[in-house]
């Protein structure tokens, strides 16, 4: 009967049985972690109930508390002394945010989101989350409740933020993948790439909500483990920042209905998936937009009146995770049958844990009550009383009557052992690619190849079917040129209309270099994320980041070995360049298996680094395309032998060693010259440099101009010895721009950028034609940016 | 002064008040008021509710305007039960809205509503034959089937419109829309052409200048009077000129000092023509 209430017995298991009721919970609780519990409440001298045991498997989940990031974790490289870390999170991320110490950082690892200033009004709040397992299962759904899920973080940070920029970033299996080769119970590549362009797409429209930002990659290994990440920034008022709870307010949830939609979820993205997890569609979420929007239009009008003051969003765990949450230090009871529900016969541990969507759980005084209500009803949107804080340091649930749950607060978020885990480290070494100078002086059809891998290709097809200029705000569009369709290195949004306060979002992933070394991926993904803020405009002085790390199982040392090199990375660049974390996220346990051939699959070691800026005049913001015939090209930073992990090996079928440096003494000073450069209005347009190098960014600033190029690499200011055409042309160093400079602030530029290495390539032509002269003096690239172009459109186009 | 009726008058420094209709799933009503409030007009963001239930007179405006969005999600399709709420329990009030001739406008969303209770194009001109509020024409699924964002040169056509009296040959403005083929009988084209009450149109026929495939490339119509207008495009979202997407390729090609984007002025002629008659 599906109302009552199990008490599960677990004073006499033994460890196999202990582990047999984690595995067919779907509690995700290791070995470890079932004798906490059972040691608990054996000094209790009673056996948990199915409600108890789930709100602590959820509370206790990856996905809840980052266990893996707060580990100790005994660390071994090749070559090195072992080392013990205390915590992946305090000692890399969070070490990092507090010696920077921007005074600008309004609130970090807190809440739901980071918040920074903004104007004399308003702060910002940005936070990026993923939803992999459920896109791998149902990608519409999967992906539409990702963002959904996100947005909702920003109205539960603070008092609630308004959403004003969505971003999204995506990575999948290759597209022409043979249905053959797919592994089992996967779903195809293209069917996930449409699926969760769509979910996002008709989430984030309907919410009204433009996105302006994001990237899509493609690698084999994200075939059976897609990646969404989903991205929200949000502003709020700089008096709505901080939230409470006292005893005595009252437990209100407001939104749609509970169901049993996304049960388990969070337990559920904590472990790997096999061939089977596609039956598992219940653990789901279904997402209803306009319901969302509802909320967003109440909750806003009860903000602004003060009538509550601390809000949460229902998320993984559901009710189980927001009420424990927010009565962590003072205690909450709740009357599961005042739940208002889709339908009859949930179990209350099932009400309890539905991550039933668009929900938000705010704490009302009650002489607020009456007023709160009026609102919701008035934006029909329901509003229920489900209980209220105490102040009993007690989580206390009870289901007609009848108490199924009473936990002690400290022991519910205290009481997780802090697990000891084993990394190791040891380099790979891949097979060098000799240069091809010696067989070849032709590199137009390594250009081509590189502009149409799906990886470089344009996304023109799937961001069209974003909502970008929603909310009157656009600045710096998505797609940019003569002809409104050139990739964008970041978006600019105006977040009130008429301000000229800008704010700029933009990010960087390079999964290809983790083939080599995580730290140099990781550090790869903070320079360009940055290089995207620089080149639209943007200053180091006032950019945050937010990480977001999708790894394998770190149960595994090497995986887990990984993890430490990314977060070190983290640590060492951040600190370097000034800028702090101010939020993240990792979602874990990115690993396939098939149950009957044993075969496992991880993802590549991914970090995506998203950076926001606070920009003082929007006027300011330059784009990516050529301008005008006649303006010199130069290219800003060093370019030296960097291509391991880069994409011209990866065309040719080689990975190689030497993947990019971070230098950021060097880095640092190239792109705060460059800022003022531009700031001072010297800069008619300016691109970075990353996937595929000078060449590829030289292309993409020609075409999407409308005009050609000239370009000599005899001129590229090298930080050692190059002779190579290709490595010149191709290689994926970091730090590095090309900018557009006209005649008459040649001077000045150069003048300006005295110590930072740059060199003038040519210039842009009257002509379609795109040359490149290599160093011995003859052409090795010679097109059309027509030619160019159309390699670049035509492969997603799908 | 007792008994004596008064006259609404709208003097030279009082604003045009302009009701901005929301329900659930409106979500271009925040830069539709600042269009609005920059155009020198007051506005009041106003859920239907409250129209229906009384608490609001839509008498007491003399602009109502619907902004996009997707209004009960545009479940069955883009805008239809707005459309059936208004009709049916806003039916008077919107009657005589339109006989006290004021001013309507209908974006995105807003004009597939209009559409749909047949306000736009309005009745016909031999006004018997046709019932009042029904539909004659619709806004259907663009032919690239999906939704779509991006900016569209835009031809003004000759036409009764207040809020285009005056504005550029051309404008550019963006569209960000799934249902937005303007569609409908021979017989009614016919008759939009012959009373010029095509307002603007996408300047070439060809895919993506006509991005969604509309018949005569209409891209907005008004009524016959001039006073209900109805368009697919956003003039609310190029109130500044950065918004436009080449602003970075224009910058120093125009001797225009002035901020406003090209979308503001459909606003101002609003509130203009409702300053100047006094209504």
């Amino acid at each position: 009967m599906s109302s009552t209430v199990k008490e599960i017995e677990i004073l006499n298991a033994d460890d196999t049985e202990l582990m047999r009721i984690s595995r067919e919970g779907t509690l995700s609780l290791n070995l470890n972690e079932m004798h906490a519990i059972q040691r608990h409440f054996d000094g209790l001298g009673r056996n948990p109930t199915d409600v108890e045991i789930e709100t602590i498997a959820q509370t206790w989940s990856e996905h809840c508390v980052h266990k893996t990031f707060k580990s100790i974790i005994d660390y071994a490289e090749t070559g090195k002394e072992p080392e013990r870390i205390d915590g992946l999170f305090p000692t890399f991320i969070q070490r990092a945010t507090e010696e920077i110490a921007k005074p600008w950082c309004v609130s970090v690892f807190s809440d739901n989101a980071g918040i920074i200033e903004f104007d004399d009004t308003y702060n910002l709040v940005f936070k990026v989350e993923t939803h992999n397992h459920p896109s791998a299962i149902e990608p519409y759904g999967g992906a539409g409740t990702g963002i959904g899920g996100v947005i909702r973080d920003s109205l539960g940070t603070g008092l609630g933020a308004k959403p004003i920029l969505n971003t999204d970033v995506f990575c999948f299996g290759m597209p022409d993948t043979p249905y053959t080769q797919l592994p089992k119970g996967t779903l195809h590549p293209k069917r996930v790439f449409n699926g969760v362009v769509a979910g996002v797409r008709d989430y984030g429209n309907r919410m009204g909500i433009p996105t302006a930002n994001g990237a899509i990659l493609f690698d084999t290994r994200y075939t059976a483990n897609p990646l969404v990440f989903c991205g929200n920034v949000g502003l709020i008022p700089r008096n709505r920042c901080e939230k409470s709870v006292e005893p005595g307010d009252l437990v209100v949830s407001i939104g749609g209905q509970t169901g049993r939609d996304g049960i388990h979820g969070a337990t559920f993205s904590s472990a790997e998936l096999d061939d089977t997890s596609e039956n598992l569609g219940s653990v789901v979420q279904i997402g209803n937009p306009i319901m969302e929007k509802k909320i967003v239009d109440a909750l806003l009008q009860a903000r602004d009146k003060n009538l509550y003051r601390s809000i949460t969003d229902c998320g993984a765990g559901g009710f189980s995770s927001a009420v424990g949450e927010m009565g962590e230090h003072i205690g909450a009871e709740v009357h599961l049958e005042r739940v208002s529900l889709k339908y009859d016969g949930l179990a209350p541990w099932e009400i309890w844990l539905s991550e039933a969507q668009e929900r938000m759980v705010i704490a009302v005084p009650p002489e607020n009550l009456d007023e709160l209500i009026e609102i919701c009803e008035a934006e029909f949107v329901e509003a229920t009383v489900l209980g209220s804080f105490t102040d009993t340091h007690r989580l206390q649930v009870f289901y007609e009557g009848r108490i199924v749950a009473d936990l002690e607060m400290a022991f519910l978020h205290n009481g997780l052992p802090q697990p000891i885990k084993q990394a190791v480290w040891d380099p790979p070494k891949h097979p060098e690619m000799p240069s091809r100078d010696k067989e070849t002086d032709d590199y137009t059809d390594d250009l081509c190849q590189l502009l149409a891998s799906p990886n470089i290709a344009s996304k023109e097809s799937v961001i069209r079917q974003y909502d970008h200029s929603v909310q009157g705000g656009i600045v710096i569009h998505p797609l940019v040129g003569a002809e409104n369709d050139g990739p964008s290195d970041a978006c600019v949004v105006t977040p009130v209309i008429g301000s000229r306060n800008g704010v700029i979002v933009a990010n960087g992933i390079n999964p290809k270099y983790s083939d080599v070394d995580p730290y140099l991926s990781a550090a790869a993904a903070i320079d360009e994320a940055l290089r995207n803020i620089v080149a639209v405009g943007g200053t180091l002085e006032k950019t945050a980041l937010l990480d977001n790390f999708c790894w394998g199982n770190p149960d595994k040392p090497d995986r887990l070995g990984e993890l430490v090199r990314a977060a070190r990375a983290c640590y060492d660049i951040a600190t370097a360049y000034g800028t702090p974390f101010i939020s993240g996220k990792d979602s874990l346990y990115n690993e396939y298996s098939d149950t009957t051939t044993g075969e496992q699959r991880a993802i590549p070691a991914t970090l995506l680094i998203s950076a926001i800026c606070v920009m003082p005049d929007i006027q300011r913001a330059i784009t990516m395309d050529v301008k005008a015939p006649g303006n010199s090209i130069y290219v800003v930073g060093n370019t030296y032998t960097e291509l391991g992990g880069s994409h011209y090996f990866g065309i040719h079928g080689f990975i190689g060693n030497n993947a990019p440096i971070v230098r950021p003494d060097e880095g640092k000073l190239t792109m705060e010259r460059l800022s003022t450069a531009i700031s001072k209005g010297l800069v008619r347009s300016c691109h970075d440099c990353s996937e595929g190098g000078i060449g590829v960014a030289a292309a993409e600033m020609a075409f999407s101009g409308g005009y050609g190029m000239s370009l000599n690499l005899g001129s590229v200011p090298t930080g050692e010895e190059i002779s190579a055409d290709d490595t010149l042309l191709f290689s994926e160093s970091n730090s590095r721009f090309l900018v557009e400079i006209e005649p008459q602030h040649q001077q000045a530029y150069e003048t300006l950028m005295k110590g930072v290495p740059t060199g003038c390539l040519g210039t842009v032509t009257d002509t379609p034609d795109f040359i490149i002269n290599g160093t011995a003096g003859h052409r090795i690239v010679e097109t059309s940016i027509d030619t160019l172009k159309s390699a670049w459109q035509a492969p997603l186009s799908f | 002064m007792a008994g004596s009726v008064v006259f609404l008058i709208i003097g030279k420094n009082m604003k045009p008040k302009v009701l901005i209709l929301r329900t659930a799933g409106t979500n271009c009503d925040v830069e539709t008021d600042a269009a609005f409030q920059l155009a020198g007009a007051e506005t009041a963001l106003i859920h239907i509710q409250n129209l229906i239930s009384g608490k609001v007179d839509l008498a007491d405006y003399q602009i109502l305007a619907i902004p996009g969005g997707f209004s009960y999600g545009d479940d069955i399709s883009a805008g239809i039960l707005l459309a059936v709420e208004m009709k049916h329990k806003l039916t008077d009030a919107l009657n005589k809205f339109v006989a006290d001739d004021k001013l309507i406008l209908g974006i995105c969303n807003g004009f597939q509503v209009l559409v749909r209770t047949g306000l736009l194009p309005g009745a016909s001109a031999s006004k018997n034959d046709v019932p009042e509020m029904a539909q004659r024409a619709t806004l259907a699924m663009n032919t690239s089937a999906k939704f779509e964002c991006r900016w569209v040169d835009l031809a003004t056509q000759e036409s009764p419109c207040v809020f285009t009296k005056g504005i550029k040959a051309e404008i550019y403005l963006p569209v960000a829309h799934a249902e937005g083929r303007f569609t409908a009988p021979s017989g009614v084209l016919e008759e939009l052409e012959s009373n010029n009450q095509i307002v603007f149109r996408y300047a070439k026929s060809t895919y993506p200048h006509n991005p969604n495939g509309s018949d005569a490339d209409i891209a907005g119509v008004c009524d016959t009077t001039g006073r209900i207008f109805g368009l697919m495009p956003h003039p609310e979202r190029f109130l500044m000129k950065w918004n436009h997407p080449r602003w970075t390729r224009l910058v120093g090609t125009s001797g225009n000092s002035s901020e406003a984007g090209d979308g503001l002025a459909l606003f101002k002629n609003a509130v203009n023509y409702v300053k100047s008659h006094g209504k």
